[in-house]
């Protein structure tokens, strides 16, 4: 009997580069959902204790890369890099969805022209931060999406539809490049 | 022809280009209708509805006229106006709307036929014989209508779509919008501007007035040079804004690639912009409308303001003897400017009395009119009436002008109507309409230059205060403030058609037709008439049909109102409105982790949702889809099969009302569920109709995972955030989605256990892992789950590891499977399977149906309240006369069923009202030998053996079914507990 292989979401699909924009998988080693149960305090302490980062604002994207805090939606933010400490169960709902989602980064001068083909939200660098994240739709793909530096996202959506992402940002990759 | 010295066109670089056929030359800066001008083209189409020859009316985006048909084979476009189409090399375009060409239309035979087609024809007409209507009228209408026409291929090109933001949205580049962007950027506004023409200055560019020390068009390009230097200022050209939106947002249709060859390579032709702004500036200006006369479409006609710009702007003169016709000071310049360019004026003919001209080299004819027009495909001289008689001015160009229109469309986006300005006779925007907006310049009804600049500024500094930025101060330049003076003039009394609408053909006669027939309101006219109704949207003519409508109705024109104006504002390609749902982007495309290896194994994938799932999995020798799928049934029944079940929901749900949640959501019992164990569950909607099914296993005291069918994930989901939100917010429960966490396998068949036995570190038996028992387990060296469920009735599980191991497992099972006389099965096996043991998909409970229905009834426990229960009780849900589910199997064994037939009394009528229900599911069992089905049937539970009627009207079958228990295999359920 032989061990099982593991394949990453976007095998295959990645990366992509077209014009100055640069389209790649991210490796998140482990990715947990966390949601309190009733206030987030006690989380905020759970998680500053086991992992430095506390529970973030909506919109709010705390930590660096090897450890991150995202807002996740209502109620819920996903803690990105260790596992999660076994501790934060007593406060909060934990999920593994280290294999749920597939994860680019897009980066490169004009990758907020890119993402304004496909996201209904202002991403320009007076507008959207380092440390800001959000929930919104790209194409017809929920998505989160956070900047992780100058010119450099962070996308997230769901592992099964990778291919559709991976299409849908080529193609707009293609339309900013043709502009020159 | 051109004119020396004159125009902003590049005269060193020279352009060719085709026009039906025929190589013409133009300038770079040139449109289609500008080069063709040049040329000596006036002719460049047929009107739609009399195929009356026609030129060029206006130089913008409003022209009525001068339709197109650009490029060739599947893209190419039509109704393109050539007043907006920029030339480039190698550019094709061919005329519309005539056969067998541009110069001789036979369907110009409908201008004979013109007595009998006036407004309301279609009405008067096509009323009898009814059955002519689809037969006859609307095939024989159909293909006489319409203008150009679309190639029927499939359109290669790509198009786009973005979203943009700014603080200040000025629309429109013309003396108003430049300086309200350029006040508004110097405060450090973030400013989008847009204008539709290929460069900014609007009006600017098509007069001869100095700005400041500047020509206006070098003036506007200093402008704009200083706007591209700002970092807060974004300006896009060929930009057209179409729309006003609730919340600050504005549609925009960006022509990207439409003045370039530039194809294929992901170059998009046009963009389709979403621009939310906090707040906009209108500065669209203001169309200049004509004034009606008998034969005043005839091709050399056009407004005096787009004669001005053919000279101005692209160095050309329409015509070599002009004549210019106007009711208002305005139109003097188009005189003044061709005199001074060296252009024959053949006369300035205004229409109000005591009128002077201040140094006119031509003839100047006061309180005259226009009252004919002669030459049929270019226009030969004009009857111009005086107090004195009618005398005629031989001529090639009549340059008119009944003054000018603020271009009010978007402030009227959001139900706003315009005001009436006696003193100008023209609607101007209702202040307050667009939340947020201010008008500036021509668009508010001012007319003069600095009166445009002048506004600009005001606009774009109290929008840079009212975003709390500091004014900073901008110098006017000086410039023209002529006053503007007009006499209404709307319609030359006389004989003869006088032309409103020039591209949908309406007439005065027409307008005064409708309201003579009593269609006296405005929106009735317009229906009637089909006046505005055209690409264009009548925007020369709308406002001249109302005064005619106003005046044959004895009303004044703001009493008598104006029609609804709707976006778009220009005509956007509904390719630009779906740019990225060609293809591939219709939807997306969610692929399981064994997808790869299904698609290489032949298997056709059938979607679910959006996913996609194997149909089965053919193998050599094999013809038929029934020949794969029986063998498959096959594998599950008598050894073991493999199937993907990753795509059904699956939720995680945690915390300590987990429980009560669960029992509140369920029909049946949930908190009394061991750890450990999986139980099957049914929910209902508020209504008491059904929901979803699926199981629910227990992980742990206060952790269940539950599985949703594949079509229903997100609506559970829904519906459990509106029970923890909207009824229940005090329980501690969170739920999230796992679904694609888990890449999950149904193995099903005798032969389950022991193929499972090779894969799991630990192996299971009938005490580990009973049925519906479920735990932890290490699968190949990963930590996985185990249910033990069976959607086949057979002895089966399902296996769950992360998805990244999902390809690799899946290759495992179906190595082992295979190995055993198994393989993998796919949806139409998985059908079968379920059929026979009478498993509900959503093709039984597709929103009509109740737990009593299904035969469930008792599945709503008494033991406690649930969604839907109340609702689930009421007599009518519970009235045995409803369809009920039952089983079907054909009498003659060898008859085919269909999904969707019908059920009636065998030798009833077969009538709408007499059916006894309808069949939900079939397929072929190969254990019987014949088709079974699902079907609901009124009393069917205690209808079993009975013989009905099958009736497919729409495949045209039709046989004997009896009506049975829907269970046709292992009733007592023993295989599944083995």
């Amino acid at each position: 009997m032989g061990e099982l292989k593991a394949v990453s979401a976007c095998a295959g699909l990645v990366p992509v580069c077209i014009g100055s924009v640069t389209v790649d998988g991210m490796d998140l080693e482990c990715m947990t959902s966390l949601s309190p149960f009733g206030d987030a305090l006690a989380l905020d302490g759970a998680l500053k204790k086991a992992h430095g980062v506390g529970w973030p604002q909506a919109g709010q994207a705390l930590g660096d890369a090897t450890v991150r805090v995202i807002w996740f939606g209502r109620n819920e933010a996903v803690l990105i890099g260790p596992e999660a400490d076994q501790g934060l169960g007593d406060v909060a709902a934990v999920v593994d969805l280290s294999d749920a989602w597939a994860a680019v980064s897009v980066e490169g001068a004009g990758t907020v022209d890119v993402l304004a083909r496909l996201v209904p939200v202002d991403l320009r660098a007076a507008a959207f931060g380092e440390g800001q994240t959000v929930r919104t739709q790209l194409g017809h793909l929920g998505a989160s999406i956070t900047k992780l530096g100058p010119e450099r996202f962070m996308i997230l959506v769901f592992r099964s539809m990778a291919a559709t992402l991976i299409h849908d940002l080529k193609q707009a990759m293609a339309g900013v490049a043709s502009r020159g | 022809m051109r004119v020396a010295g004159k125009g902003l066109v590049n005269r060193d670089k020279s352009v060719t280009f085709r026009f039906d056929g025929v190589s013409y030359t133009g300038f770079e800066g040139d449109t289609v209708a500008s080069a063709l001008l040049a040329n000596g083209i006036t002719l460049m189409g047929r009107s739609f509805k009399y195929h009356r020859p026609r030129g060029v009316l206006t130089a913008g985006s409003e022209e009525p006229n001068a339709m197109v048909t650009v490029g060739e084979g599947a893209g190419a476009e039509p109704n393109v106006r050539a007043t907006v189409q920029e030339i480039y090399e190698g550019l094709m375009v061919r005329s519309q709307n005539a056969w067998p060409s541009l110069d001789f239309d036979v369907m110009a035979v409908n201008d004979l036929a013109a007595p009998f087609l006036g407004a309301g024809f279609y009405y008067k007409t096509f009323m009898w014989p009814k059955r002519f209507w689809e037969a006859i009228y609307e095939p024989v209408i159909r293909k006489a209508a319409g203008l150009g026409a679309l190639s029927g291929k499939h359109n290669e090109d790509t198009y786009e779509k973005a979203f943009a933001f700014c603080d200040l949205l000025v629309i429109g580049a013309g003396p108003a919008g430049l300086m309200a962007a350029l006040a508004a950027g110097r405060a450090g506004v973030d400013v989008i501007l847009c204008d539709e023409d290929m460069q900014v200055g609007g009006r600017l560019l098509a007069e001869s007035g100095a700005v400041g020390h500047l020509s206006g068009a070098d003036w506007a390009a200093s402008v704009m040079a200083e706007l591209e230097a700002m970092a807060n200022v974004r300006v896009m050209t060929r930009t057209t804004v179409t729309g006003a939106y609730d919340g600050g947002t504005f549609g925009a249709l960006e022509r990207v690639n439409q003045h370039t060859g530039k194809r294929g390579g992901g170059a998009p032709l046009e963009c389709f912009w979403r621009i939310a702004a906090k707040r906009s500036v209108l500065a669209a200006g203001a169309l200049e409308r004509p004034i009606a006369f008998q034969n005043n479409d005839r091709p050399g006609v056009m407004t005096a303001g787009a004669v001005r710009a053919y000279l101005n702007r692209w160095g050309v003169s329409p015509g070599e003897k002009v004549t210019v016709f106007g009711n208002n000071d305005d139109a003097h310049r188009t005189a003044l400017d061709l005199a001074a360019a060296g252009v024959h004026v053949a006369a300035l003919i205004d229409s109000r009395q005591g009128i002077t001209v201040e140094a006119a080299s031509f003839p100047v004819i006061v309180g005259a009119q226009v009252c004919n027009a002669a030459g049929r495909k270019a226009l030969e001289s004009v009857t111009v009436r005086t107090s004195a008689g009618e005398q005629s001015i031989q001529t090639d160009c009549l340059a008119v002008s009944g003054g000018w229109n603020p271009t009010v469309h978007l402030t009227c986006h959001m139900n706003g109507r315009p005001t009436w300005r006696e003193d100008i006779q023209a609607f101007v925007p209702t202040a307050g309409s667009i939340p947020d907006m201010a008008v500036a310049g021509a668009c508010d009804g001012v007319f003069s230059t600095l009166g445009c600049l002048k506004d600009g500024l005001r606009a774009g500094q109290e929008a840079a205060e009212a975003l709390g930025k500091r004014v900073v101060a901008v110098d006017l330049p000086v410039a023209d403030d002529a006053a503007y003076a007009l006499e209404p003039l709307w319609a030359v009394a006389g004989k003869g058609r006088a032309w409103l609408d020039f591209q949908n053909d309406v007439s005065v006669k027409d307008i005064k037709q409708a309201a003579v027939e009593n269609f006296r309101s405005v929106e009735h006219m317009k229906r009637y008439t089909t006046q505005g109704m055209a690409t264009d949207q009548g925007k020369n003519s709308n406002v001249m049909a109302l005064a005619v409508l106003a005046d044959a109705t004895g009303r004044g024109i703001p009493e008598t109102g104006t029609t609804t104006f709707r976006p778009p504002y220009g005509p956007v390609a509904i390719a630009a409105m779906g740019a990225g749902a060609q293809g591939h982007g219709f939807a997306p495309e969610r692929f399981t982790t064994s997808h790869k290896r299904s698609v290489e194994r032949g298997a056709p994938m059938i979607e679910a949702g959006l996913w996609y799932r194997p149909s089965y999995f053919p193998k050599a020798g094999e013809t038929t889809w029934r020949q794969s799928c029986d063998r498959e049934v096959g594998y599950v029944r008598k050894a073991v099969g493999v199937c993907d079940v990753s795509t059904l929901g699956k939720i995680d749900i945690q915390g300590p009302d987990a429980a009560e949640l669960l029992d509140f959501v369920y029909t049946n019992l949930f908190s009394t569920l061991q750890v450990g164990r999986v139980r099957y569950g049914l929910m209902l909607r508020e209504d008491g109709t059904v929901m979803d099914d699926g199981t629910c296993a227990r992980l742990g005291e206060t952790h269940y995972v539950m599985t949703t069918t594949t079509a229903a994930a997100g609506a559970v989901m829904r519906h459990l955030e509106f029970v923890t939100q909207c009824l229940h917010p005090e329980w501690q429960v969170a739920f999230t989605s796992v679904t694609e966490q888990w890449a999950q396998f149904a193995v099903a068949g005798p032969k389950a256990r022991e193929l499972l036995n090779g894969v799991l570190a630990q192996p299971v038996d009938g005490e580990s892992f009973p049925f519906m028992g479920c735990g932890p387990v290490e699968v190949a060296g990963v930590q996985g789950r185990l249910f033990r469920i069976s959607f086949s009735g057979e002895h089966a599980y399902e296996v769950a590891v992360p998805s990244r191991y999902g390809a690799s497992l899946f290759d495992l099972l179906l190595e082992h499977a295979e190995r055993m006389g198994g393989g993998a099965y796919g949806m139409e096996a998985l059908n079968v399977l379920r059929i026979e043991k009478g498993f509900i998909t959503h093709a039984e409970i597709d929103g009509r149906r109740t737990a009593f229905d299904i035969g469930a009834a008792r599945m709503i426990s008494a033991k406690k309240d649930c969604v839907g229960k109340t609702m689930a009780a009421r007599a009518g849900l519970m009235d045995e006369m409803r369809p009920q589910m039952v089983g079907i199997k054909p009498v003659d064994a060898a008859a085919v069923l269909s999904a969707g037939a019908h059920l009636y009394e065998c030798g009833a009528a077969q009538v709408n009202g007499n059916g006894l229900g309808h069949v939900t599911s079939v397929g072929y069992s190969p254990d019987l030998g014949l088709q079974i089905g699902i079907a609901f049937v009124a009393r069917g539970a205690a209808r079993h053996g009975d013989v009905v009627r099958f009736v497919d009207a729409v495949r045209g079958l039709e046989t004997d079914v009896e009506v049975c228990a829907p269970v046709f295999v292992d009733p007592e359920g023993g295989r599944v507990r083995g």
